[in-house]
């Protein structure tokens, strides 16, 4: 996010409302970017997995002759063992750092002298690694992957310049981000137990502890077959996938891999404020984040109304947030919201504003707080709902153009237990939803016992 | 051209205040859809290139007028990022409301913004409802309202975009750079304004960047997606036929080279880690040693997890997180860019690395093994910018604002292949001189002496 050229030079961003527009992309479009089995063209989504318990998904689409590889372990950073945040993160990392077989920076380099392109990410929920490259060679990198399934080498050296990294990479994502830094403090304050308080890259102090064994100790538990879905997605059929998947994961044999157990909330029963104040920030802001089911926790049935309650109140221009905040009181010169329903425990619903010039945070607050109220008291119209929905179903068939989104997307959900069925259901279930559901889930997640606020300051000095 | 892969972390909590928006670099494209572009002449004249792909009942259209940020006049910059983002905030019979009630109905996704050199409209809309979104394009084209409620609302956002910029260390390094590399030319100044020039824009100000700006004069179009060239054409002409022939001069911008040769610039900010942004003058897209530029610059610090760069910074010595280098191709001056960020107390150690790999590409160019690897990258890796129409509707415009011709797509990756050790000798011998660099440093770095 830094080293990416000038901003100066860049123009692509519209006004800040559209923030929030573009914030809701990230989360409902990957969410909801796949919309198999309707119009002319779709993907279709093959399954199947192999005797070792490996799930594979092939979403064939042949408009460039280009195949997306993704391997996603059911592991995240809400798994790192207690005090030890990171080691998720740590390993992704590592993962890069060779095996018997392809020394380091092996990887890479192969990688990339065929044309490929490749990344890693680690959520709270999952780890992922996936590589780009035109369709012929396909088999290469799919080599490459489960070979580090299993073959990993954990080089002393490796481990202390790897440290470093990650913590330039904490400095440069978190400790230089006033915005970052109160994000931390605010999920530190919604869960009181789960480990969704713990940030993805680790607390500094446990970073600088993690040692060779903790990392070995987590890969060996969790990094096998049958913990893991491979999504193949592009220029690619099912037979080919399934040929190659049998060659080169096959053979890796199933590990002892345990469900994950992790502590979840007690009951949520006082709410929680947040102030951060640092000499940084430019704007100040206040937000508010409500403890909320997702697709596979808590209320589950609200979890589609919620997605279409985040645009009702924030998504863009004719959202109630920015009419009521931004036109037509001139409260505010920024607003939105924006749900994280897809994550595998108990998800947050969002709420933010940027006063205008003129305004306390306060008043902000207080203006948000009423509309916030009227949605939770059922003033939710007919006409809204239909917007979003609108919006919701539109973002489905757009999605489409992008071949990785919707490989994320099979990715993200089959990694959760849910199914493909789940996804090309989504659309009808999106169409059922009412108003009444809606008003419903509004009730149930405006719950102040269950909020954090968060108040970002500028500080003196 | 930035290649930004780097392993990341996917942060559950969404804060809204941190988005970063990547550069769309003009780039090029492969050959399955390239075989496909046709250029397509409206019955209006316009010409349009495109792609017919029918397999997603989506049409995606990329329109670009020349003469961006660049033109904002000295003490209005931001005039032009303002227009853009005034452009669909109500139009003709529309309020800003119902202007975008009217887009969401349809499902049209329609948004203008500033370049340093264009002002970009991107449409998107679902096959079935083509010419309404193609009508609506028309209505905010020809007939802006500028009304004063919108305009002071979206003059409040933008405000408070640059007082939250004006605090952010790549910001703030960015600015300075170009500040202190352009100090008398239009890239010298923020396209982003500063809080006085924002608020010394005028409705008269709006009306006249729109007025010389959407003319039919210099105007570009690409176009993917479902939609039979005829159709397409007339939809286009629906909308563009109305506007104006260019009225005014042609744009007045002059070429320009880096004026600071050898600074290094530190902004003392309370900090833990420092961002350090540099740059040397280098090679336009027109240059006849750009794809040797190219290539050298993918081997110095634009190959992702393989070039030297990251190998000597970050993965020998775990000095960063993130290390690049990456071609800047403005119209009127070329320039080798990058940077990256440490914890305060190793700022030094880091930027002589990098300044070591600079002067050991210059001295002695790279292996043939190195431009091999390089080649196959570069080539092998071309058709992954074309894979969604979105995609390669942004190459077909890049192409043609750049002046790549119709068939670059065809020739692209030959360009590439011809480029060969000397030509990445003579090229690196040129531009990446150590007396030229300009650097500058945010943050609390220790042992940097400017």
């Amino acid at each position: 996010m830094t080293v990416a050229g000038s901003p100066l030079a860049e123009g692509s961003l519209g006004p800040l409302r559209r923030l929030a527009l573009a914030a809701l992309a990230l989360l409902l479009g990957a969410a909801v970017d796949a919309r198999p089995a309707s119009a002319a063209g779709a993907f279709p989504a093959d399954t199947f997995t192999l005797a070792n318990g490996l799930e594979v998904v092939v979403i064939s689409d042949h408009r460039a002759p280009v195949v997306a590889h993704m391997l996603w372990y059911r592991i995240g950073a809400a798994d790192d063992p207690l005090g030890r945040s990171g080691v998720a993160h740590f390993l992704e990392h590592m993962m890069f750092k060779g095996t018997a077989k392809f020394g380091p920076g092996v990887f890479s380099k192969n990688v990339a002298r065929q044309g490929g392109n490749e990344n890693a990410f680690t959520s709270p929920d999952v780890t992922g690694y996936h590589q780009t490259v035109a369709s012929d060679r396909l088999e290469l990198v799919m080599e490459l992957e489960a070979d580090r399934m299993r073959n990993l080498v954990f080089d002393p050296a490796a481990l202390e310049s790897e440290r470093a990294v990650v913590l330039e990479e904490r400095r440069q994502r978190t400790d230089t981000d006033p915005g970052a830094l109160l994000g931390e403090h605010m999920s530190a304050a919604q869960y009181l137990h789960h480990p969704y308080r713990i940030p993805v890259i680790g607390w500094e102090h446990e970073i600088r502890a993690i040692t060779l064994a903790d990392l070995r100790r987590f890969y060996d538990r969790h990094y096998w077959p049958n913990n893991a879905v491979l999504v193949v997605a592009g220029d690619a059929t099912l037979a080919t996938v399934r040929a190659l998947a049998e060659k080169h994961y096959g053979p890796i044999p199933a590990g002892p891999v345990e469900q994950r157990a992790r502590p979840q909330e007690p009951p949520q029963l006082a709410s929680r404020r947040v102030e951060y104040r640092d000499t940084r920030v430019g704007q100040p802001s206040v937000q508010r984040s409500y403890l909320a089911p997702s697709s596979t926790a808590g209320a589950q049935e609200h979890a589609i109304p919620l997605f279409l309650l985040a645009d009702v109140l924030g998504g863009g221009g004719t959202s109630r947030l920015y009419r009521e905040l931004v036109a037509d009181a001139k409260i505010a010169t920024g607003t939105g919201a924006s749900y994280s329903g897809s994550s595998l425990d108990l998800g947050r619903f969002f709420v933010w504003v940027s006063p205008a010039q003129g305004h306390s945070l306060d008043a902000a607050e207080a203006a948000m707080d009423r509309v916030i109220a009227a949605i939770r008291d059922g003033a939710i119209t007919e006409d809204e709902l239909q917007r979003a929905k609108q919006n919701l179903l539109a973002a489905t068939i757009y999605g489409r153009d992008s071949v990785a989104g919707t490989a994320r997307l099979y990715g993200r959900v089959l990694t959760q237990g849910r199914t493909v069925a789940d996804i090309q259901q989504f659309p009808e279930r999106v169409k059922a939803v009412t108003v009444d559901d809606v008003k419903k889930a509004a009730a149930h997640v405006f719950d102040a016992r269950r909020s954090v606020t968060g108040r970002l300051l500028k500080a003196d000095n | 051209m930035v290649q930004r892969r780097r392993r990341s972390i996917a942060i559950a909590l969404l804060v809204p205040f941190a988005l970063a928006f990547a550069v769309l670099a003009p780039a090029a494209a492969p050959a399955t859809a390239a075989a496909r572009v046709i250029e397509l002449v409206t019955p209006a004249g316009f010409r349009v290139w495109m792609v017919r792909e029918a397999s997603i009942p989506i049409v995606s259209v990329e329109i670009a007028f020349r003469g961006g940020s660049e033109l904002d006049p000295p003490g209005k910059e931001g005039l032009s990022r303002m227009a853009a983002a005034l452009m669909d905030e109500g139009a003709g019979e529309y309020d800003g409301l119902a202007f975008q009630r009217r887009l969401e109905e349809f499902s049209v996704s329609l948004s203008f913004g500033a370049e340093r050199d264009t002002v970009r409209v991107s449409l998107r809309t679902l096959s079935e409802n083509r010419d309404e979104a193609f009508r609506l394009l028309g209505v905010a084209l020809g007939a802006p309202r500028f009304e004063a409620s919108a305009v002071e609302r979206i003059r409040g956002q933008l405000l408070a975009d640059v007082s939250r910029r004006n605090e952010d260390s790549d910001f703030i390094a960015a600015k300075t750079w170009y500040a202190k590399a352009f100090p008398e030319h239009p890239y010298g100044r923020s396209s982003r304004g500063e809080p006085e020039t924002i608020r010394a824009i005028t409705v008269a100000d709006l009306q006249a960047f729109a007025a010389a700006r959407f003319t039919r004069g210099e105007v570009m179009i690409a176009a993917v997606g479902d939609i039979e060239p005829a159709a397409l054409g007339a939809l286009i002409d629906r909308a563009l036929a109305q506007l104006p022939l260019s009225t005014t001069a042609p744009v007045a911008v002059t070429d320009v080279s880096v004026r600071t040769p050898g600074s290094l610039t530190v902004i003392r900010r309370k900090s833990p880690q420092s961002r350090v942004f540099l740059g040397l003058p280098g090679v336009k897209r027109s240059d006849p040693d750009f794809y040797a530029a190219y290539v050298m610059n993918y081997v110095l610090g634009g190959g992702g997890f393989t070039s030297r760069l990251y190998q000597e910074v970050r993965e020998k010595r775990g000095l960063a997180y993130s290390v690049s280098s990456y071609l800047m191709t403005f119209r009127h001056a070329g320039l080798v860019m990058g940077g990256f960020a440490t914890v305060n107390d190793r700022v030094a150690e880091a930027l002589n690395l990098y300044k070591q790999e600079i002067a050991r590409l210059a001295a002695e160019g790279i292996s043939e093994a190195e431009l091999a690897d390089a080649k196959t990258y570069l080539t092998g890796s071309f058709p992954l910018r074309l894979d969604s129409n979105a995609k390669i509707a942004g190459n077909l415009l890049g192409m043609q604002i750049e002046g790549l011709g119709i068939d670059f797509l065809d020739r692209r990756n030959d360009y590439i292949r011809a480029v060969t050790i000397a030509d990445i000798r003579r090229v690196a011998s040129r531009i990446l001189k150590l007396d030229d660099l300009t650097v500058v440093v945010v943050g609390d770095p220790q042992g940097l002496t400017p």
